[in-house]
Parts: structure tokens; C-alpha cells; sequence
């Protein structure tokens, strides 16, 4: 067996799946070109509608790939922390009466003493622990900060409304004959902009090169007189940031409530298929699950019905499993995600 | 009778290398399984239902299944080091081969049934674990969250996983082992506790022997570290996928009393969703990975706690059940955390601890 397994090496795993990936790409732009213009238009409005909701998953992603590169955590929390930013938020707004542009540097201001607080109280006392010790940590912490969320605001479903725009795009609709829901644009417009934001402070300011000298090597970093804890408590808060921004996006969407903190749950797929250390990767990542989860929950059942003759009922609803398992063919063929650092491993 | 090796002479291999080499250790085992397997049964016998129900239903069942599950996934993750979140979707697969194999053949055994339900889930885990071998680490944590989403839809969305009945639900007939009731309504408290007393005692006892064996120790090499293990000799294909195959039959068994013996009906999105597989792996965590005594002090831990600070606060203190609730997510969450502080290597370190402290009593060292 394992003899069988090492000889299959020389034909070059990656090779196999860029090719059949190839054939897939192909196959798909013949059907664009022969199918007709109102399956071809269908087709666009879902990968476009997949493109976006990508950008959310990135979102989410992106936080998760800031504290592991940083701290080597692999934060589990990151979705109750946007569910917690989305309570705050929409708590602010509705039983304060605040305007958004009040409400939201506010919950920042929470955001911040959260992350003050879990390096004081937790983080402070697991340096050096095994990763899985500091994994477990961090669901304790998605425990903690999803009950204190549910015993400030309570438990039922809140509206956000950030004045974000909503409905179809005119202009989408008028040109290209398309229906693009307002919000998902502008989600996708804030994500960009947060990304281009966090990539220009990593690589040019003073804290983002010091956050990069941390995530390469923490006795290094502390040797040259680059605090730990601040540049924890830093990463955490950006990490909030980015959940807070999440968070709204994700309640402007669907109302802020506890199916938000399973969102998580969607961004570690894409974390896989992207590496776990590379901003650009959780990008990318989000954008393949979007579309292909959206893609897959159209077009799977009349597949498999016209394949082997199954169902098509049978295949719906698959939007829980489908990106693990996109991302473990992914993962089968590139270990480290299409754009994690290579493993090297030594003895 | 102090607690020590010396003057426990052995005279034979077999005598030498025995599970319990201190006598002390020995009584204590054989006095642990005489209460938990005769006394408790039949004193759960002796009182009248409703308050032997009291006792059975939330406390000894789960403390029994949950023990059992916890074994399993030690065996993958403390002992070969392979992290798995699929746990909730192994036990729904033996929850779902139980339900098939009694519904469809009437007449089995149900002691037959429920192994057989663990050699099932032994298969799924042993394919499921077959990514192990390229992927590592949290990939791989990641990975298994790939068969617990997969499975439980799966279940939920083929009819002939249950039987096509209109809830969807699976329900467990009526069976007797011995012309004794074990499942439906009429099966007596103490014929449920002594069943899955039985699984734990015997499936320990394996896992127990196993982990000591040679299997055992090529698991630890693996999950030490699996590269230096593989040059000397240990096949790491066959290692992973015992330790899947050994864990997931375990967690089967368990899935399959969790189902049949506790529940007796259930649902696969809400029975064993990802809670369950975090309720688990928090067990191992808090007991101690690799550690039989620390599974079953997990275990214990997770199911008394949220039973104790409902009786504190909602019995005795007169909070409303739901502000109740939130807080104990709360206080759960922050008695994880401040059980890796204080102790990362779980209650079976303190165990250990103390038996060292033992050993030299009454001298200080």
C-alpha cells in the first residue's frame, strides 16, 4: 500500500490537479459560449453573488490569519468576537439611540479593552504553551465572551442598520442585466479597503514592522526590544477591528444573533485552502469557497441526477460541508494551503 | 500498607509487566470496578424508580458514554496526536448503524449490534483518517471538521438513514438482552447502567492493554515525533489509521449507547452537532491527554459541572433559567481557561502528583 502510494509521487500531484482544473476551466467556458443568454446570465449572478459572499468569509479569515501569524494562536474565538462587536454595536445604536458613527468607534473602544484584558488574564499566562493548549483557550474564550454578549444584550435576533445601501444595483441591472444586491458590494468595497489598509500597515509603519518581526521569531523580536505583550494586545485589537467590521457586514445582512459566531466555522476552510499564514491567501481562499460553495449548491443536484441518477433534493442544503471538503481536496494535494509557507520539517 | 513497589516482589514476566505494578493500585481497581459494577446496580435497584432515574438518566449515563467517548478520541489525540473536531459526526455514525442494524435485523443481539456498530464506525474513521497522512496539525483539526459537517448532514438528508420516517428522527425500538429490557420505555434503570457499564469496563480494559502494547507505543512514537518515528521503523500509515480505526470504534460504541441506551431518540443536527465534538475534546483537554484515568475525570468534570451550577444558581439562588444559562457558558469557558493555566496537563497530572506524593509519605522526599 504505502509502496503503491510512493510510486504514484513521480507523476506530480499538483500536476494531476492543475490539469484537471484545467479541463474544469475549459469545460466551463465552452458552456458559457454554447448555452444561452439567460443561463449564461444565471450562471454570472451566481458567481458573481459567490464572489461577495467570499469577501465576507475573507473577512473573517483575515482576522484569524493576523493572531496566528503573530502569536502562532489559532484563534477560535474570531467569530464570537464578531458576534460579540455586532452585540455591541447594534446594542449601542438601538437602546442608546446612538448614531452609527457614534456606536461603531465605541464598540472599538470595547474591542480594545477586550484585547487588553484577554492578554491580561489569559494570554499573559499560556506563553510557551503547545498550540492545542492555546487553541482550547480560545473556545474557553469564545464561551466567555459569547455568554457575557448574551447577558448584556440578551439572546434574541437584532437588526443592525449602518445606513449601508440595500436592494438590487440599478446600474447592474440596467447594463449587463444582472441582479447584484447593493449591500453585498459595499461589503465587498469596505473588505477591500480594510485589506489594503492592513497590508499598508504591515509593511510601513513602525507597529506593522514590529507585528512582522514578532510572527518571524519571538525570542528575536524580544531581543531587539520589541514588547510581546504590547504587540499582543495590538494584534488583538486589530484583530477586533477586523471582527467589528465583520460583524456589522455580517448584521446589516442578516440581523445580529448566534448563528454569526458559526461563521468562524466558514473561515476555516478558507484558511485552509489559502495557508494559515498568508493574508493574500485568506483573499483568495474566501473567494474560491464563495463561488464554489455557491456554484456547487446550484449546480450539484442536477449533476448528480443527470450523473448517476440521483436525487437532486438529496443534494441541497450542502453549504455546511461543502467548502471542508473543497478544502480538503485542496489540502491533499498542497499541505500548506496554495499559499502558506512550505513545511519544512527537520529531526 | 503504604502506597509503594517495595516489597511487592515479583517472580514472573507476566507478574512484572502487569497494567498495576503497586498492590495498592491493584485493590484500588478491582474495589472501583466491584462498586461501580455490583454496588451501584443493585442500589440502583433497591430504590424506587423515580429517584433511581433522578441519578441514572443525567448523571451515571453520560458520566458512562461520555467516558467512554473520551477514551477514544485520547487514543487519537493524546496517544497518536492526531487532533480531531469530528467526534459528534463519529458517534451519529453509530447511532445511525445501531438504529439500521436493530430495526433491520429484529432477532441480533444487542451487545452484537452495538460492536458491530463500533466495527462501522471504525470503517468511516479509518477513511476519514486517511488525509492524516499528508496533512498535520490544526490542517488536520481542520479537516476533521470536514466528516463531522459531511456526516450529520448526510444523515439528515438521505431517507434510508431513518428509515424514511416523517420527523426524520431515528428511535430506538424496544430490545432485551437476556430477557432483560435495555432500550424503549420499560427498561429499568439499572439494566441501562449495568449495559453501558459493561462497554465502558470491557473497551477500557482493550484501550488500557492496547495503549501499553506494541500499537501503543508506535502511537507515541508517531505523535512525539512522527518524522524520527518513521525512521526507525514505525509505518506511519498503518499507525494513523489504527489509532483512527481503534478510536473511532470506541467512539462508535459510544455514539451507539448514546443513542440506543440514553437518548433513545435523536436528531443528527442537534444531538450531535459540533458541540459535542468541542463537549469531548474539552473532556480530554481537562482530564489530561493521554491518560485512561484522565478521561474518565474529564468526563466526570463536564457532565457534574453544568449540573452543579444549575442546582447553585437556579435551585438555590433563584435565578431565571435563561440569565442561568448564559451564565454558565460563562463560568464553563472561564474554568477552561483557568484549568490550562493553572494545570495544562489536566486533573490527571494532579492524580499523578499525588500518587508521587504518596509513594514517599511520611517523608518529605
Amino acid at each position: 500500500m504505502t509502496n503503491a502510494l510512493q510510486r504514484l509521487n513521480p507523476l506530480r500531484p499538483e500536476g494531476i490537479a492543475l490539469l484537471l482544473l484545467a479541463a474544469f476551466l475549459g469545460r466551463a467556458i465552452w458552456w458559457f459560449a454554447v448555452s444561452d443568454a439567460r443561463d449564461t446570465s444565471f450562471a454570472t449572478e451566481i458567481i458573481i453573488s459567490g464572489l461577495l459572499a467570499g469577501v465576507m468569509y475573507s473577512l473573517v479569515a483575515l482576522g484569524f490569519v493576523l493572531i496566528f501569524k503573530s502569536s502562532g494562536i489559532f484563534n477560535y474565538s474570531q467569530g464570537v468576537m464578531a458576534l460579540f462587536a455586532g452585540l455591541f454595536a447594534s446594542g449601542f445604536m438601538t437602546d442608546f439611540g446612538l448614531s452609527p458613527f457614534i456606536a461603531i468607534p465605541l464598540t472599538m473602544v470595547v474591542m480594545v479593552i477586550t484585547a487588553i484584558l484577554i492578554e491580561r488574564f489569559v494570554l499573559q499566562y499560556l506563553v510557551g504553551q503547545e498550540p492545542i493548549i492555546l487553541f482550547m483557550a480560545t473556545i474557553g474564550l469564545a464561551y466567555v465572551m459569547e455568554g457575557i454578549g448574551d447577558l448584556v444584550w440578551g439572546s434574541d435576533v437584532k437588526r443592525l442598520d449602518v445606513g449601508l445601501p440595500s436592494g438590487a444595483s440599478d446600474f447592474m441591472f440596467d447594463c449587463c442585466n444582472l441582479y447584484v444586491e447593493k449591500l453585498e458590494v459595499s461589503a465587498a468595497v469596505v473588505a477591500a479597503v480594510l485589506v489594503a489598509a492592513l497590508m499598508a500597515f504591515t509593511q510601513y509603519t513602525r507597529i506593522g514592522r514590529a507585528l512582522r518581526a514578532v510572527a518571524d521569531d519571538h525570542q528575536a523580536a524580544l531581543s531587539v526590544g520589541i514588547s510581546l505583550r504590547t504587540i499582543w494586545v495590538i494584534v488583538w485589537s486589530i484583530a477586533g477591528f477586523v471582527a467589528l467590521t465583520a460583524g456589522v457586514m455580517w448584521g446589516a445582512k442578516s440581523g445580529v444573533q448566534f448563528s454569526l459566531s458559526l461563521i468562524a466555522l466558514k473561515a476555516l476552510p478558507v484558511l485552509m485552502i489559502g495557508g494559515f499564514t498568508s493574508i493574500p491567501g485568506a483573499i483568495i481562499g474566501g473567494l474560491i469557497i464563495g463561488v464554489g460553495e455557491k456554484v456547487a449548491e446550484i449546480y450539484l443536484g442536477p449533476t448528480m441526477a443527470d450523473l448517476f441518477g440521483a436525487n437532486p433534493n438529496n443534494f441541497t442544503a450542502i453549504e455546511n460541508w461543502f467548502a471542508y471538503v473543497l478544502a480538503l481536496v485542496v489540502l491533499l494535494f498542497r499541505p500548506q494551503g496554495l499559499f502558506g509557507e512550505k513545511i519544512i520539517e527537520r529531526v | 500498607m503504604f502506597y509503594r513497589e517495595t516489597g511487592d516482589f515479583k517472580t514472573s514476566y507476566s507478574a512484572d509487566t502487569q497494567t498495576f505494578p503497586i498492590k495498592l493500585d491493584r485493590y484500588r481497581f478491582w474495589a472501583i470496578a466491584i462498586f461501580a459494577g455490583i454496588l451501584v446496580p443493585l442500589w440502583i435497584a433497591s430504590v424506587p424508580r423515580q429517584s433511581a432515574e433522578f441519578f441514572v438518566n443525567p448523571i451515571l449515563l453520560p458520566f458512562l458514554i461520555f467516558s467512554l467517548a473520551a477514551i477514544g478520541l485520547n487514543i487519537l489525540t493524546g496517544y497518536c496526536g492526531q487532533v480531531s473536531l469530528g467526534t459528534g459526526g463519529f458517534m451519529a455514525v453509530g447511532a445511525y448503524a445501531c438504529y439500521k442494524l436493530t430495526t433491520a435485523f429484529p432477532d441480533l443481539n444487542l451487545v452484537l449490534v452495538i460492536f458491530a456498530s463500533g466495527a462501522i464506525t471504525a470503517g468511516v474513521g479509518v477513511l476519514f483518517g486517511l488525509p492524516s497522512l499528508r496533512i498535520k496539525g490544526f490542517y488536520l483539526a481542520v479537516a476533521t471538521l470536514a466528516a463531522q459537517f459531511f456526516l450529520t448532514w448526510m444523515f439528515s438528508k438521505f431517507g434510508w438513514f431513518y428509515n424514511n420516517s416523517a420527523t426524520g428522527q431515528i428511535t430506538m425500538p424496544p430490545r432485551e438482552v437476556f430477557g432483560i429490557a435495555i432500550t424503549g420505555p420499560d427498561a429499568a434503570p439499572w439494566a441501562t447502567y449495568f449495559f453501558c457499564f459493561f462497554f465502558v469496563f470491557v473497551m477500557g480494559w482493550a484501550a488500557r492493554n492496547l495503549v501499553r502494547g506494541r500499537v501503543g507505543r508506535s502511537w507515541m512514537a508517531i505523535r512525539d515525533m512522527d518524522i524520527a518515528a518513521e525512521i526507525i521503523g514505525v509505518n506511519p500509515l498503518k499507525t494513523k489509521l489504527s489509532a483512527f480505526a481503534v478510536s473511532s470504534f470506541l467512539v462508535g460504541i459510544a455514539g451507539a449507547l448514546y443513542f440506543g441506551v440514553w437518548y433513545g431518540s435523536a436528531e443528527p443536527t442537534e444531538a450531535f452537532g459540533i458541540t459535542l465534538s468541542f463537549q469531548i475534546l474539552f473532556m480530554i483537554i481537562i482530564g489530561g491527554l493521554g491518560s485512561m484515568t484522565g478521561s474518565f475525570l474529564g468526563a466526570g468534570f463536564m457532565v457534574l459541572l453544568p449540573i452543579l451550577l444549575k442546582k447553585l444558581m437556579v435551585d438555590m439562588g433563584g435565578m431565571e433559567v435563561a440569565v442561568a444559562k448564559h451564565i454558565e457558558i460563562v463560568v464553563v469557558g472561564a474554568l477552561i481557561i483557568l484549568f490550562l493555566i493553572l494545570e495544562p496537563h489536566g486533573l490527571a497530572r494532579l492524580w499523578q502528583l499525588a500518587k508521587e506524593k504518596l509513594r514517599l509519605w511520611p517523608f518529605p522526599y
